[in-house]
């Protein structure tokens, strides 16, 4: 880190000085705040902020939200990664939605996050994010923020140019970050076969009109490099798909030196209109595969997890008019399409200028076969026939362009620590601010759709170093605000963030806030150990497997008390929250339980497995402060050795009789 | 009377919704006091007899009708038994014997239906917050259920 943030500075410095602009000490980071942000960010106490953020948690596997201009933290959304506080992983009813090929993963690493959109525009009805690591795609439903289904994709070495969607969400894409030999095939190969033996595959999953459910639809078999990022064409280009790919050199070790040789890399234009006509005239090859796909229900409060075996490839080198490349200095990362479509902005990590390409010259190059050659069977077009043209010294180490209303283009500086705002028309740099440090991806309000809202821009950055109190050797990485509505760009806010924060989309509140679910009916509970009411609580052994089937209301837990458990048993306390009203959730914990705490919210079941380790008296309880009386929703499981003969018994608010002989004298 | 306030509160909201403004009094039509129905807590515009909600006139027979309260025994096993007797002992909440002759149908209604409401600014139910200590939820009844615990209620007060 150290050695990086040096390295920055007198880069950062230089640049400023060749440019001629106002050198921006990062010690002296104050004096760029105007005298009234306060104003600008202040949502009073009681008041709601205008924007949902949802950012994605990064290292951390989940999704966080937060208001918007307040930067208050309203939410984090348990989605790839275990978390204990939910019970999310823990419960039995969510265990099945970390399943896949490998078996059960409890962590990962989610970059990317996408409203779902109609016309182009954020319809607010999904979030979706991808797991980088073990190659997945999960689905949120903004009813209720939560995770609600989750795909793996075959045939992929982490998915990282994802999860970016069409612009009526008819497709959320994939594309292998690592290539890999594609599953079908034996992998046990030398790696430095990788030139002969890798593959580079990209996904297309369909998403449900009207429930939002995954699958599939397709994969496109690509050369053996890459795959970085992605963005779907709009409008005019509404039918094709942009992919950015790195490695082309196809090196298999010390990529930092060996992935950056060429001097330009590809970005992949996928014609995904077309290639969905081969899918129906069967041009696809079945495949036979291994992935999971799991589902949770809000009506059954539980998770399911298939596993799957086959999908359906369509060869890029075969089906001529799918892909086309076109090159892009130098290590391309981002490929942002401008809110009309027009424009792929392209952006080479190790350039030192922003190339912008035209949709229509691209068609052009096609129509006219304006090819420089070939890459294993894919044209490559020629650069100059594409290029709109370049921004010339927008500063060091582009990452990532968002846009606003006004035809402007916003790019991440990521080695000179800025975010510079060019002209899509001329693309002439018009003004530059300075980050805290090391930006990687930057949102603005709406930034990806096609009418930007355009008020708000946030950096995220890697390093804070010196930004606030420190906290050891690890400090949490930030988000910068900066209002956008002027001609000149003012940071107005710095807050810290969960994990390592990539991208993030800014959503008018409007959009979301009235659907929000505030309770599950208690009619509508189908799980299958839903206690409908106290008079229905039971306590049932099969063999060694004991279910509670339990309630909570304010303030006790029925059955309190339980006898006749014995040492060996396997048992499932299965909890209904009989609470019918708004934000009245109950927690379930019992000494020793080797998993977590369920978090129970009204009219759910959630089930908590716990097998006792010792012969003694057990206390559970209420962990999430429900009433005055919280602290007596308690109760107690006596537990007996294997073979003892204390029979099952369970009461709240009754004293039974001593039912044996260890209490009688 | 209490149709002009009705106006005046929505007037008020909608200020609220649109420019944030808050809901200063001077800037609403104030409501005529009717000072038979000030309360015992002051508030003008609260009826501790009928409560606040959407019922203003519950149609009560003569006789019990038995189907209707045996609908409502359902609900009461799995929204209310809970935290309610159906004697005089207190559980979470009070014993249900006697409630009907201590409220008002209209009342017993509202409180089931429009329950955090009432318990802001019923004197009844704060004198009986004081004691539980429990803010009775609002368990979302629809109002076909919430008049059947009612006729439940009837029942388990003797009525045949
Ligand atoms: C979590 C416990 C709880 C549940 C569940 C509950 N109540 Fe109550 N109830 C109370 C409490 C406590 C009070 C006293 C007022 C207060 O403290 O809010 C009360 C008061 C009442 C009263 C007034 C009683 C009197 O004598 O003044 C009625 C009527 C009533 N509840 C009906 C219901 C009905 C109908 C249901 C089911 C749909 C129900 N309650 C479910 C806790 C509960
Ligand atoms: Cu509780």
């Amino acid at each position: 880190m150290m050695k990086k943030l040096k390295a920055t500075f007198p880069a950062f410095v230089s640049i400023a000085l060749l440019f001629g602009m106002p050198a921006c000490k990062p010690k002296n980071a104050g004096n760029t705040v105007s005298s009234d942000a306060a104003d600008k960010v202040y949502v009073a106490p009681g008041q709601y902020d205008k924007f949902y953020n949802f950012v994605s948690g990064g290292f951390s596997g989940q999704m966080s939200v937060y208001g918007l201009p307040s930067g208050r933290l309203l939410r984090v959304i348990p989605a790839f990664s275990v978390d204990p506080e939910k019970g999310w992983g823990y419960s039995e009813e969510t265990k099945p939605m970390l399943n896949t090929s490998h078996g059960f993963v409890p962590w990962d690493d989610l970059h990317h996050v996408q409203v779902s959109k109609t016309n182009g525009e954020y319809d607010g009805r999904w979030v979706f994010g991808n797991a980088n690591n073990t190659p997945r795609v999960a689905r949120i439903d903004l009813k209720t923020f939560r995770t609600v289904e989750i795909i793996e994709l075959p045939n992929s070495g982490g998915n990282h140019s994802s999860p970016f969607i069409t612009e009526n969400t008819e497709y959320v894409v994939a594309g292998t970050r690592f290539s890999v030999p594609p599953d079908d095939k034996n992998g046990d190969v030398p790696i430095n076969t990788y030139k002969q033996n890798f593959k580079g595959t990209i996904s297309f999953i369909s998403v449900g009109k009207e429930d939002g459910k995954m699958d599939i639809a397709f994969q496109i078999q690509c050369p053996g490099f890459n795959f970085d990022l992605s963005r779907a064409g709009k409008g005019v280009s509404h039918g094709w798909f942009f992919f950015s790919c790195y490695n082309t050199e196809q090196a298999n070790t010390l990529l930092e030196v060996n992935a950056s040789q060429k001097d330009k890399d590809f970005i992949m234009a996928v014609n995904w209109k077309k290639a969905e006509e081969y899918l129906k005239a069967g041009k696809g090859r079945k495949q036979t595969v291994k992935y999971a796909h799991n589902i949770y229900s809000d009506i059954t409060h539980s998770a399911t997890s298939e596993i799957r075996t086959e999908v359906t490839v369509l060869d890029a080198k075969e089906l001529k008019d799918i892909c086309y490349f076109f090159p892009c200095p130098k290590s391309p990362h981002g490929c942002d399409v401008s809110p009309g479509g027009e424009y792929i902005v392209g952006s080479g990590k190790l350039a030192a200028l922003i190339p912008v390409f035209s949709f229509e010259k691209i068609q052009k190059a096609i129509a006219a076969k304006d090819y420089i050659g070939e890459f294993e069977g894919i044209p490559i077009l020629k650069y100059e026939s594409v290029l709109y043209g370049e921004v010339q010294k927008p500063g060091l180490g582009p990452l990532h362009t968002e846009f606003d209303n006004k035809g402007n283009a916003y790019t991440s500086m990521f080695v000179s620590s800025e975010v510079v705002k060019w002209s899509l028309k001329d693309l002439t740099v018009l003004d530059r601010v300075p980050t805290y440090y090391s930006v990687g991806h930057l949102t603005v309000a709406g930034g990806d759709t096609k009418t930007p809202n355009g008020k708000y821009l946030v950096a995220y950055n890697k390093i804070t170093k010196d930004r606030f109190l420190p906290t050891g050797p690890e400090l949490s990485q930030s988000a910068q605000l900066y209002d956008i509505s002027g001609d000149k760009m003012q940071l107005i806010l710095d807050y810290p963030t969960i994990g390592e924060p990539h991208y993030a989309q800014i959503v008018p509140a409007e959009l979301i806030k009235g659907n929000s679910v505030k309770f599950f009916k208690m009619e509508e509970n189908k799980n299958p150990y839903f206690s409908n009411g106290e008079g229905t609580t039971k306590v049932v052994r099969e063999g060694n497997k004991v279910h509670v089937n339990m309630t909570a209301i304010r303030s006790h837990l029925t059955p309190d008390n339980i006898e006749g458990i014995r040492m060996g048993d396997e048992v499932y306390f299965h909890i209904t929250n009989l609470e019918q009203d708004w934000d009245v959730p109950h927690g379930f914990a019992i000494k020793g339980a080797s998993n977590a705490e369920l978090l129970i919210m009204p009219g759910e079941t959630q089930t908590l497995k716990w097998n006792p380790d010792k012969v003694g008296i057990f206390p559970m309880y209420c962990t999430d402060f429900c009433s005055a009386l919280h602290q007596e929703m308690s109760g107690y499981i006596r537990v007996s050795p294997a073979g003892s003969n204390v029979p099952l018994l369970f009461s709240t608010g009754k004293n039974y009789p001593a039912s044996d002989s260890a209490n009688k004298k | 009377m209490k149709k002009l306030f009705v106006v005046a509160a929505i007037g008020c909201l909608t200020m609220l919704t649109f420019s944030w403004g808050g809901c200063d009094s001077n800037t609403e039509t104030p409501a005529p006091v009717d000072e038979t129905k000030k309360s015992e807590n002051g508030n003008p515009s609260y009826d501790p007899h009928r409560g606040e909600g959407k019922f203003t006139k519950v149609e009560v027979g003569a006789s019990l009708d038995a189907a209707m309260a045996e609908t409502g025994n359902k609900v009461f096993g799995v929204k209310c038994s809970s935290c309610h007797k159906l004697t005089e002992e207190k559980l979470v909440g009070p014993g249900w014997k006697g409630v009907t002759a201590r409220h008002s149908p209209e009342w017993i209604m509202n409180f089931m239906t429009n329950t955090d409401a009432m318990i802001d600014k019923d004197p009844k139910v704060q004198a009986q917050l004081e004691i539980c200590l429990v803010r009775m939820p609002n368990q979302n009844l629809t109002d076909a259920d919430a008049r059947a615990l009612y006729e439940f209620q009837r029942k388990n007060d003797g009525v045949k």
